[in-house]
């Protein structure tokens, strides 16, 4: 009963008969709930500055608002935004593999959402690199054929992330027709998931690993213990944990605010999801650790060890992937579910802390002038990311991402 | 559960995207063999430092005029309003002036990144830029080993701006205004292949004169831009610890790594999906 009344006090397009589905698109466009929440006090301050910053650095140039120079041209904007973002939206892969190819079918109520952080994180923190670029209004040069730059990573990159984004809006959606009351095209997206989720896995590989391969031609600016040829493998596999890390994550705070809008039987099912995600992770990041120790090892840099970037490595290395590998083997032996949370935070700082020693800070260690973002730069990503949250929680509140399907849709298969 | 008329086109699809699209993604290295290429030959034994070619780079690019040399303190990069500075090292010889420019490398680590064709090694040589391809990403800079292209990071509209070895010159036949303009010829323009046989035949001259190095014959997989040096070359400042092979060679295996993974991985994913399909809850949707 409790869902029934649930799912009436959100309505879809049908239950406006579907003939003014105008009417209705304006009126989900409104406003659910509250408008002074803390969450709103304090991400519309920071989303008008981060607007207004985004004006004067079309107007005036990149350099206005960031510290970037001639000998560090790439800093937070890509380093966070973009090779930082894209790892954790690296859960959308992992689980639609687990779920649609291996039939793990204990994960399915989370995939929906999944997805849809997957594809927001795209169009967000993909969408965020419009703003690093000098010239964004020829972005879609290397799309339409004004220089097929085929021997480039880059060029490899942006082609998955347009493939992908497509690839992730299919799989999400049936989620959309159900909130539209579209049958006829729920069936035919349904229909198209599988490829969807095929083509898309295969287009994480390569562009996880993409992403990594960017910076091989750096060879000489990045600091040794954070170069080799591996990269691409390691974030590759990186981005498995780091995708599922945000996955928990990301579940143990959607499941509290958004708690309404969940059954009772998925409510005890991210128990055991994120038990059963412990597991994987601590996997993953046993295989990371032992390719990064060969790597190490191969490369033979223990002299390196006994600096102070050696020192940040092995912070990394046991402070940041050793523990929480432990913390997830040990709390998945204790089901202990609050310490999986802990070791899930424990890993994503962990990857941060790596990308940006990748790509910023061991990217030019050497120089006597370090890169130091500006605040105007964190405000700009801070801005991106609230933004972001802001269209999540417009999605969940109105299609059944959280929620069960309607029945008909169901039915529909 | 054998393969049936949709899904047999649906792979069909799979692997013929896949072909498409991994086709494109094969690496070209950029190098064209065969292509004899112009270069400079570059004597910093003869170079006196005059910084002439600064002024007629600045005026043959239309850029602002450098600063006049009792203004210069310290070691100079080049930058966005300049393509090119001369710098005087203090040396083992006593001071020793070394230019600096893009060194126009056989195969650019610029041109591999470039996703757009924007930076283009021509067949004459000269590594170019088109602000009609660039999308202002950066990633020539992240690649260059020589840290050569430079953004225009306070414009609304910013070009990336280097050394082009003057190719709207050498198009008509002249040589680039810096080394049209050496008064000491310190700079010679010829074909690359010359330039190296030219350099040896200083070197054999004049062995107490110069180091037995050209920098810029093998450092990066060999550049444009070739330096002869009365000193060891490290003490101009010029990096040489650069690999010997070409940096776009670095990319090179993932590159060709992802045709492969585009063709193997979707039937590797199909395979299993097919496999354990039989208690897939979606089984349904597949076989209607």
């Amino acid at each position: 009963m409790r869902r029934t009344k649930m799912n009436n006090s959100y309505p879809t397009a049908l239950d406006h008969d579907g003939n003014s589905i105008w009417k209705f698109l304006v009126s989900e466009l409104k406003p659910k709930g509250k408008i002074l929440t803390p969450f709103n006090i304090i991400s519309i301050p920071v989303m008008v500055l981060g607007l207004v910053l985004i004006i004067i650095r079309f107007w005036k140039g990149i350099g206005s608002i960031t510290n970037l120079s001639q000998e560090i041209p790439w800093g937070l904007w890509i380093g966070f935004d973009v090779v930082t973002g894209v790892a954790f939206a690296g859960g959308a892969y992992v689980l639609t593999f687990m779920v649609y190819i291996l039939n793990m079918r204990k994960y399915h109520s989370i995939v929906r959402v999944t997805v849809l952080n997957g594809f927001l994180a795209y169009v967000f923190y993909a969408g965020a690199l419009l703003l690093d670029l000098g010239r964004p209004w020829h972005v879609i040069n290397p799309i339409i054929g004004n220089g097929f730059g085929t021997s480039s990573v880059l060029f490899l990159v942006a082609w998955h992330f347009l493939l992908y984004m497509i690839a992730e809006l299919i799989e999400f959606s049936p989620a959309v027709a159900e909130w539209l009351g579209a049958r006829k095209a729920h069936k035919i997206l349904s229909g198209m998931t599988i490829a969807a989720v095929i083509f898309g896995i295969t287009l994480s590989t390569l562009h996880q690993s993409g992403l990594g391969a960017l910076y091989l031609m750096a060879k000489d600016k990045i600091h040794p213990l954070w170069y080799s040829e591996f990269i691409p493998v390691m974030f590759f596999v990186s981005s498995i944990f780091a995708g599922l890390s945000m996955v928990i994550f990301e579940g143990s705070i959607t499941h509290k605010v958004f708690s309404r809008q969940i059954s009772e039987k998925n409510h005890h099912a991210q128990q055991v999801i994120i038990h059963g995600l412990s597991k994987i992770c601590a996997g993953a990041m046993f295989a990371y650790f032992f390719l990064q120790m060969l790597v190490f090892i191969h490369g033979q840099h223990w002299n390196l060890l006994n600096t102070p970037m050696g020192y940040w490595y092995l912070l990394e290395m046991l402070g940041f992937v050793l523990l929480p590998m432990i913390l997830f083997l040990v709390s998945y032996r204790t089901k202990n579910i609050t310490m999986i949370k802990v070791a899930a935070i424990i890993t994503m700082l962990g990857v941060i802390l790596n990308r940006l020693n990748v790509t910023v800070i061991g990217f030019r260690w050497d120089m006597a002038i370090r890169y130091v973002p500006s605040w105007m730069e964190f405000a700009v990503t801070l801005a991106v990311i609230f933004t972001e949250i802001w269209i999540f929680r417009w999605v969940i509140n109105r299609m059944p991402v959280l929620r069960d399907s309607p029945s008909w849709a169901n039915n529909n298969k | 559960m054998g393969l049936n008329r949709r899904g047999f086109f649906k792979l069909l699809g799979i692997t013929g995207m896949t072909l498409a699209i991994g086709k494109e993604t094969i690496a070209s290295s950029g190098s064209k063999r065969g292509v004899e290429f112009y270069g400079v030959l570059y004597d910093a034994a003869r170079c006196k430092g005059c910084r002439g070619c600064e002024f007629d780079c600045a005026e043959a690019h239309g850029l602002k005029e450098p600063l006049p040399t009792k203004n210069i303190k310290s070691i100079r990069t080049t930058d966005e309003t300049c393509n090119t500075v001369v710098n005087t090292c203090k040396t083992s010889k006593g001071d020793v002036h070394v230019k600096r420019q893009c060194m126009h490398c056989n195969e650019p680590a610029c041109v591999a990144a470039c996703l757009t064709q924007a930076m283009h090694k021509t067949t004459m040589g000269p590594v170019t830029w088109d602000g009609d391809k660039c999308m202002g990403c950066r990633y020539c800079m992240v690649s260059c080993p020589f840290d050569i292209p430079k953004f225009e990071f306070h414009s609304a509209n910013p070009k990336i701006q280097k050394c082009d070895m003057c190719f709207e010159r050498l198009k008509t036949g002249e040589s680039p205004a810096c080394a049209f303009n050496c008064p000491y010829e310190a700079l010679l323009y010829g074909k690359r292949k010359n330039l190296i046989r030219e350099a040896h035949r200083r070197i054999y001259e004049k062995p107490e004169l110069y180091v037995d190095q050209i920098y810029g014959e093998h450092d990066a997989g060999g550049t444009g831009w070739l330096y002869l040096s009365p000193v060891p070359i490290e003490e101009l400042g010029l990096n040489t610890t650069l690999q010997q092979s070409s940096y776009p060679a670095l990319t090179k295996g993932f590159l060709y790594s992802v045709p492969t993974i585009f063709v193997l991985l979707p039937a590797f994913l199909t395979g299993i999906f097919q496999a354990l399909k039989s208690t897939h809850p979606y089984e349904e949707d597949e076989d209607e």
